[in-house]
């Protein structure tokens, strides 16, 4: 068995076996219900979609992902036992892509366990369930950079309310940057070259063009590409506090 | 073996270990003695693979820590510093997770468990998690991961901290019976702990290794090495008696039991002479000893002489 797999099974199995698992799903199940009935007003729509449930998951993550991935790196560094994982015989790359995969993991078992909205959704009309995957497959992938971000902030403190509200704020940030408000304000300012690009960086803009049911390689290639660097940076960051 | 040369760590101006240099054989276990913050844990940090040095490097079994990590990790058992461990694993659960880390081989995975189990006595605890258990429990939770691949190579940091004196004597048992074919280097704050297991010792303080002996080598340092102490029914008497050796040079009263020390001259031996004088003047003697020499004093010489010297 390989270093990551036993990395991923021992993160994933102590998620359940402390509160945190439930509390989280059971916060999760329950506010992606609130918003999707009564912000998104799901019944008043009248459309056979999920869209309701989708427009809010960015602003769901931006705040329960961050309270996953704080632990991840803050919680070994101040309990020690970074220095028992990592004087075990694997690879910093297994140690950080097993605990990252395992974060992933649980944050998809609660996704999965939003099910009942996909039935209900289908028991009321026929909605293109193409597009119902493809925004699950996008949600997941924009829960996946929200967590790297978290894994390198997570890395570089000893704090978890530090990692919480450091992870936030960049995950914020980069929301922001796919919002109409932010980059008309920009387009004025600095012309529609530079909105584009800032668009570009945002998950709001690959979420919802993944979210209308196109799986563009050019959204899928820029999540990958986001959970690589910042976990990259994860393993920059750890071993930058070895040497210091 | 381990080996390391010039190993160095600096924290900005801070130096904390200092191009220290040491090579430990199989067979040997090293204790490392040092006040607190003298460096011996961040030495066996680098060693184990945990900190990068700023100078200098270590190799564990012949693998360069810094250039070969998983070999040299692969053949190394190390026990942190305060023994941290997974708080919600059971112990069974944790142990597991260690087997399959190290991936040891199925043919002797359960005999290995097995045997780190009943080594470290934790057979009543298996199924209870790691959080609910006694600091001295934990410490062996830690230790029986340490040993579970059998290792070639042990780095323990303070290893007996937290446990009782039973305990402590069982994890003492265990590094003896471990040490004959292993490299073992243990750190300690227990003296008594040197005599009991170690074969070396390296007293460090301020980053610089400051002595490197046997602990009889060490003890012969002390000035009470060879001394004679008695306790006499009568001191006056005892005194008088003592006075007519030639070879003291020194005599001290213990205010607290009039418990005497007598200091011999350089180079000589006044145990035998003691006796024939105070048989001699018929002093009776409650208890008279041939003093070995005492670590305490050794260990406060070397470390505050040390401290002197670096402040001036």
């Amino acid at each position: 068995m390989s270093g990551t797999l036993t990395i991923f099974k021992r993160e994933l199995r102590s998620y359940f076996s402390t509160p945190v698992a439930y509390v989280f799903i059971v916060i999760f199940l329950l506010l992606s219900g609130a918003f999707t009935f009564y912000l998104g007003n799901f019944y008043e729509r009248g459309q056979a979609d999920l869209q309701a449930f989708f427009t809010f998951h960015p602003w769901l993550y931006l705040f329960l992902v961050p309270a996953v991935s704080m632990r991840l790196w803050a919680e070994e560094r101040k309990s020690g036992t970074i220095e028992l994982l990592l004087t075990l015989p694997i690879t910093m790359w297994q140690a950080v892509f097993g605990k990252f995969l395992a974060a992933w993991a649980f944050i998809a078992i609660a996704l999965v366990l939003t099910f009942p909205i996909w039935l209900t959704v289908n028991y009321l009309g026929s909605p293109d369930n193409g597009v119902i995957f493809a925004s699950y497959l996008g949600s997941l992938l924009m829960a996946g950079a929200f967590l790297a971000i978290g894994s390198c902030l997570s890395a570089s403190t000893r704090n978890q309310v530090v990692a919480f509200i450091l992870t936030v704020v960049i995950c914020f940030l980069l929301l922001l940057a796919g919002y109409p408000l932010v980059l008309d304000a920009i387009r004025a300012i600095a012309g529609q070259g530079l909105a584009d690009a800032v668009s570009g960086l945002s998950f709001l803009t690959h979420f919802a063009s993944i979210s209308k049911g196109v799986i563009d390689l050019r959204d899928l290639v820029y999540f990958v590409l986001m959970i690589g660097v910042w976990l990259y940076a994860t393993a920059v960051v750890i071993d930058i506090k070895k040497a210091a | 073996m381990i080996e390391t040369r010039q190993l160095t760590k600096r924290y900005g101006n801070f130096t904390a270990v200092d191009a220290i240099s040491f090579k430990v054989e199989p067979g040997q276990v090293l204790g490392f003695l040092g006040p607190n913050g003298a460096g011996k844990s961040t030495t066996m940090k680098m060693v184990a693979g945990f900190l990068s040095p700023t100078s200098g490097g270590a190799t564990v079994a012949g693998y360069d820590v810094e250039r070969q990590p998983l070999e040299a990790k692969r053949v190394l058992g190390y026990l942190p510093e305060g023994a941290p461990s997974y708080g919600e694993m059971t112990v069974r659960e944790f142990i597991d997770f260690v087997a399959d880390v190290r991936r040891i081989d199925d043919s002797v995975r359960d005999k290995r468990i097995d045997d780190a189990i009943a080594r470290l006595h934790l057979e009543r605890v298996l199924e209870q998690p790691i959080d609910t258990l006694s600091k001295g429990f934990k410490r062996r939770v830690g230790l029986a991961g340490a040993i579970l691949h059998d290792p070639k190579v042990l780095i323990l940091d303070e290893p007996t901290d937290g446990l009782d004196p039973n305990q402590k004597q069982e994890v003492r048992t265990l590094i003896n019976s471990m040490a004959r074919d292993k490299t073992i280097i243990i750190s300690t704050h227990l003296l008594e702990e040197v005599h009991a297991v170690c074969t070396r010792a390296i007293i460090i303080a301020g980053g610089r290794v400051l002595a490197d002996a046997t602990p009889t080598e060490l003890e012969a340092r002390s000035r009470y090495h060879k001394a004679v102490s008695l306790t006499a029914t009568n001191l006056q008497e005892a005194k008088d008696a003592l006075a007519r050796v030639a070879d003291i040079a020194s005599i001290e009263v213990d205010p607290q039991d009039n418990r005497i020390t007598a200091f011999p001259k350089p180079g000589r031996s006044i145990f035998v002479a003691v006796g024939d004088a105070l048989k001699a003047q018929n002093v009776s003697v409650r208890e008279l000893a041939l003093e070995p020499g005492r670590l305490d004093e050794v260990f406060r010489t070397i470390t505050q002489g040390a401290g002197k010297e670096a402040r001036t």
